[in-house]
This record gives C-alpha cells, sequence and structure tokens, in this order.
C-alpha cells in the first residue's frame, strides 16, 4: 500500500517537474545549425582534407622522401620520385587513397619538408570510387596564394607546431 | 507429435536496441524468458591480428577504434602498456593531462549511455539532452588531438601534441555545464515512475554472479563489489586525486543508472583537480629513437633529424617479454597484454575487451525476466561492438 501511495506522489509531483524540464527548453535557443547554409569552424588542428604546401617562390615543398607512405598506417600513400630542371627532387605522383585513409595526421607530423598537412575541409563526398584517389595536382595549393581561402588557416596550423619559414 | 510449450525468438542482428549488431535467440514461455543466448560474431574487425603486423606507434589508431565512445581510455591502455614494455617514464604533465582526457572519455562514454538506454525505455529527449552535452567534450577532443572521435591524441610516451591553449577554459565551462545539467537528467528520470517500473528490479545480478562471471566496472560496482582499478590498482598517477568509487547495492538497472550518474559526477571531480594541480613541463618523454622529437628540433638539430627518420620509417624496438597493463575504461576493466619479441612489431596484442566479457551476464539477467526487459538488461551492460567481437576468432 505504501508503495503505490509512493508511486501516484511519484506521478503527480515528479512527472511534472520532468516535463518542467523539457518545457523549459521551449526558451533556449536551439544548439543545432542548419548544415549546409551555417557551418561550425574546425578547431586549427581538424585533420580533414589533405594538402601539399610550396614555398613563397612557389615551388613545391615536398622532395617525395617517402616518410609520410612510411608513417601512414593504412598505405593510403603512393609517390614516385622525379627531378626538376634544376635537378632537385620532387614528386612525379603523389596519391592518397581516401578510401583507405584513417586522417590519422601521421603523414602531416612525419613530413620534415612541412609539405603535407591536413586541412579544413570536410565535405569530400563523391559519386564514384575514382574520385577519391586525389593526386598531386587536386592537393596542391594554388601558387600565387592570395586568394586562397585556406591560408589563414595554413598560418594557423603552423603555429600548432610553432614552426616559421626563418632560419634561426 | 508433442506440442512445443516454449517459442524461441530471434532478437537482431538488425533491432535497434541492441546497439548494433547483437543478436539473442530468446525462448519464451508466454512472455517470460526461459533462456537467452546472445550470438556475437557479426561484426569481427581483427583489431589485434592488425596491430601485430604493424609497428608499435602505428598500432595506436586502431585502439581508437575499438570503443568509438572512448577513445582516450583505449590510448592510454595501449601506450601504457607499451611503455610498461619499454621502461619508459612519462613526465608529470603528461600523467595529469592524461588522467584529465581519460576521465572526459568516462563522462563521454555514460553520457551516450544514459541517452540510449532511456531511449531504449521510450525517454526520447534524454537522448538528445544527452548528446547535446557530448558535443561539449567532442569540441575538447577536437581542440586537443585534431579529431572527433578518433583522437589519437595520447601517444607512446606522452601527447601528439601540447594541450591546447583554451584547453583549461574549455575543460571548466564543460564541467560547470555538466554539473548544471545532471540536476536536469536527475529530475527528468530519477523519480519518474515509468522509468523506475522499468528498472526497478529489471536486470538482477548477484554479486556472487558478477565475480563468478568476472565482470567489472559499473556492471560489477552495481552489484556492490566496490572494485575500481583507479583505486585498487592507480596507474598513470591516480593515487594523487581524491575520489570516491560509485557502489550500488540493489543489483538492478535502477541502481545501475544512479551508480554511472554518480561517476559521471566524481569523473568531474577528477577533471576538476587535474586541471587545478596540472604541473608545467614538457609533454613528450625525452626518450632518443623511442619518442618522436619535438617538430621544431628537426629542422635545426641534426640527431633529431637522424632520430626523426629512423622512428618514422623502422619504428622503435621494444625488449623481449610480456607486459600485461589494466586500466578502467568507462565499461569496466580494458587490459592489455603485450609480448614484445625484440623487433619492431608486437609479436603478440591481446585486449581484454570489457564489453565482451560483461555480455556473459545477459542470460543470468534476463532469464526469468519479462521480455521486454531484455532490452533493460543489454542497455544496462553498456555494450559496444568494435572492442566486443574482436574477440571472437
Amino acid at each position: 500500500m505504501k508503495e503505490v501511495i509512493k508511486a501516484i506522489g511519484n506521478v503527480f509531483i515528479s512527472m511534472p517537474k520532468g516535463l518542467f524540464v523539457t518545457f523549459k527548453h521551449l526558451f533556449i535557443k536551439p544548439v543545432t545549425l542548419d548544415y549546409p547554409k551555417q557551418k561550425n569552424p574546425m578547431s586549427p588542428r581538424y585533420r580533414g582534407k589533405h594538402y601539399l604546401e610550396r614555398y613563397d617562390d612557389g615551388t613545391e615543398r615536398c622532395v617525395c622522401c617517402g616518410l609520410c607512405a612510411a608513417a601512414c598506417p593504412a598505405d593510403a600513400i603512393y609517390m614516385e620520385p622525379d627531378e626538376t630542371e634544376k635537378g632537385e627532387r620532387c614528386a612525379k605522383v603523389y596519391e592518397i587513397n581516401l578510401l583507405r585513409c584513417i586522417f590519422c595526421g601521421f603523414c602531416e607530423e612525419a613530413c620534415p619538408e612541412e609539405a603535407i598537412f591536413l586541412g579544413q575541409e570536410y565535405e569530400f563526398s563523391a559519386g564514384d570510387r575514382d574520385s577519391f584517389i586525389w593526386t598531386k595536382e587536386e592537393m596542391l595549393v594554388q601558387h600565387p596564394r592570395k586568394d586562397n581561402p585556406l591560408k589563414r588557416v595554413i598560418r594557423r596550423v603552423r603555429k600548432v607546431y610553432g614552426v616559421t619559414d626563418k632560419v634561426k | 507429435m508433442s506440442i512445443q510449450k516454449t517459442m524461441t525468438i530471434n532478437m537482431g542482428p538488425q533491432h535497434p536496441s541492441t546497439h548494433g549488431v547483437l543478436r539473442v535467440v530468446v525462448e519464451l514461455d508466454g512472455e517470460t524468458v526461459v533462456k537467452a543466448r546472445p550470438v556475437v560474431g557479426y561484426l569481427h574487425t581483427g583489431i589485434e591480428k592488425t596491430m601485430e603486423s604493424k609497428l608499435y606507434y602505428k598500432a595506436l589508431p586502431c585502439t581508437d577504434r575499438m570503443d568509438y565512445l572512448a577513445p582516450m581510455s583505449n590510448n592510454l591502455g595501449f601506450c601504457l602498456a607499451v611503455e610498461k614494455l619499454m621502461d619508459i617514464e612519462v613526465p608529470e604533465k603528461v600523467k595529469w593531462a592524461r588522467v584529465c582526457l581519460a576521465e572526459l572519455t568516462r563522462v563521454n562514454s555514460h553520457l551516450v549511455w544514459l541517452g540510449t538506454h532511456a531511449l531504449d525505455l521510450g525517454a526520447m529527449s534524454m537522448l538528445l539532452y544527452a548528446f547535446r552535452e557530448r558535443e561539449l567534450i567532442i569540441d575538447i577532443y577536437e581542440a586537443c588531438g585534431g579529431q572527433r572521435m578518433m583522437t589519437s591524441y595520447i601517444r607512446v610516451g606522452g601527447l601528439a601534441h601540447e594541450l591546447p591553449k583554451d584547453f583549461e577554459k574549455k575543460v571548466r565551462k564543460m564541467i560547470k555545464v555538466i554539473r548544471e545539467r545532471l540536476n536536469d537528467y536527475e529530475t527528468l528520470l530519477t523519480n519518474n515512475e515509468i522509468f523506475i517500473q522499468r528498472t526497478r528490479g529489471v536486470a538482477l545480478l548477484s554479486a556472487e554472479d558478477a565475480i563468478n562471471l568476472s565482470l567489472s566496472g559499473p556492471l560489477l560496482r552495481g552489484s556492490g563489489v566496490a572494485r575500481d582499478l583507479r583505486k585498487d590498482n592507480p596507474y598513470s598517477g591516480y593515487e594523487n586525486f581524491d575520489f570516491d568509487v560509485a557502489v550500488s547495492n540493489s543489483c538492478d538497472a535502477y541502481g545501475r543508472y544512479l551508480l554511472r550518474i554518480e561517476e559521471i559526477r566524481q569523473s568531474l571531480r577528477i577533471c576538476e583537480q587535474a586541471i587545478d594541480g596540472m604541473p608545467e613541463g614538457p609533454y613528450r618523454a625525452h626518450v632518443p629513437g623511442v619518442v618522436l622529437p619535438p617538430k621544431e628540433d628537426i629542422m635545426y638539430k641534426m640527431e633529431s633529424m637522424i632520430f626523426h627518420f629512423k622512428i618514422i620509417t623502422e619504428g622503435f624496438k621494444a625488449p623481449t617479454g610480456s607486459v600485461y597493463q589494466a586500466i578502467e575504461s568507462p565499461k569496466g576493466e580494458l587490459g592489455f597484454f603485450i609480448t614484445g619479441d625484440g623487433t619492431t612489431q608486437p609479436r603478440r596484442v591481446r585486449v581484454r575487451p570489457p564489453s565482451f566479457i560483461n555480455l556473459a551476464a545477459l542470460p543470468k539477467m534476463c532469464e526469468g525476466g519479462l521480455f521486454s526487459d531484455v532490452v533493460c538488461a543489454i542497455g544496462s551492460i553498456d555494450i559496444v561492438w568494435e572492442k566486443l567481437t574482436d574477440d571472437v576468432v
């Protein structure tokens, strides 16, 4: 009998209290975003789509040393070396297979030339499997970086590691 | 021909309340469960074998994927085991930061559990609130490691990067908000008659059974056995923290709910202490040839550059021997058994997955109860599948 009374008490006292909590939320600003129109900014360390850096004069930073491919736990990176006209090493082929990539960021950490970074872009769905193989041309940043939206981000990512182009 | 009195029903593998692909073969007499047999193996990941074929540092991202709700705990368990094998001492700051991050994962995992368990029992808004608060923790992960779920932030010998500048501010805000909102959750569920009717006296499990089935974590403590590896066998500097081990003597799903809420509170307490007392220092141990040197060093120092290349291409060699390191993950005792054979790859990696071992309690919890309470029992075990079926080979 005692339990029944307690249960009835619960129904009439505790349940309205709970309902009040839900009701309160009608007047709280929603936390959801109207996604394609509004986007949450990602943190500076966010590991999204890869991009390959250039020096300020436009030459590619990547020298095809293969450390990123060695560090990759998913074996997603494939590269073939080549030489430029000046006799410098560069990458002839540089491909990342997105379908294998796990976005762990090990390539970014391994790169001794500061060439590969994981950017902020996270919308790269596609309809066919071939477009998930990113080539060097797709990943290299545009040369005059003036109108490159990634520029701000690059500086911030560099800051994470505390490295600048200036030689100490 | 005799008439069969019981009816056998397949619950799952594609059932929303089984949290993945669990199949339970339930034998029913009317509405009472006579026999329940969980069938695992629908999701085999083979993570242990994958880890054995990789260098030590490359095996780390696999641990994230064992339990997607508690990535930092898994990282921590693996790193502690490798550090034990290699005999590496990490700086004091790393220990404190790791404790803070591991407790964040506990809050994260328990919040998801709370939301999904309440949803299984018919409380929809609880799920939305729990996921809203979880977002705060996920944001901290993102600021630290760069990824929202598969962080790989805790590394062998330290952390991947320095803690972000606004880490303290974010954690303090998170602690404040979740403390406040926990009261809301309790208003919604603790005295809710529907919730009480669905959970009190349901999924009973005695302390004796719990010990015999070698259960761990909230499931064991929910049966009145105060065993917590953080207290009993402290790792990563847990002995410096002041917290209570939550125990519930009621042995039912309601008790486990109250226990997990209390655990969230205790975790927040630990987080606060860790933030308050975080010592200054490097974020990585200085062990040349094993731990990566800081990135700025490799640009200007020859030795650092050589070690950087050597560690990344060859990995580091671990001595011959076996270690077992267990940590208290949100689901229970998560143990890593690693055998090194003097090469750069582990010879054997064995994971003690808490979800798999805790699932063994399901028949004991269900048998004799009602069919609808099977959902409640599965929910109160708190299973995560990735780690679970890893064991079934």
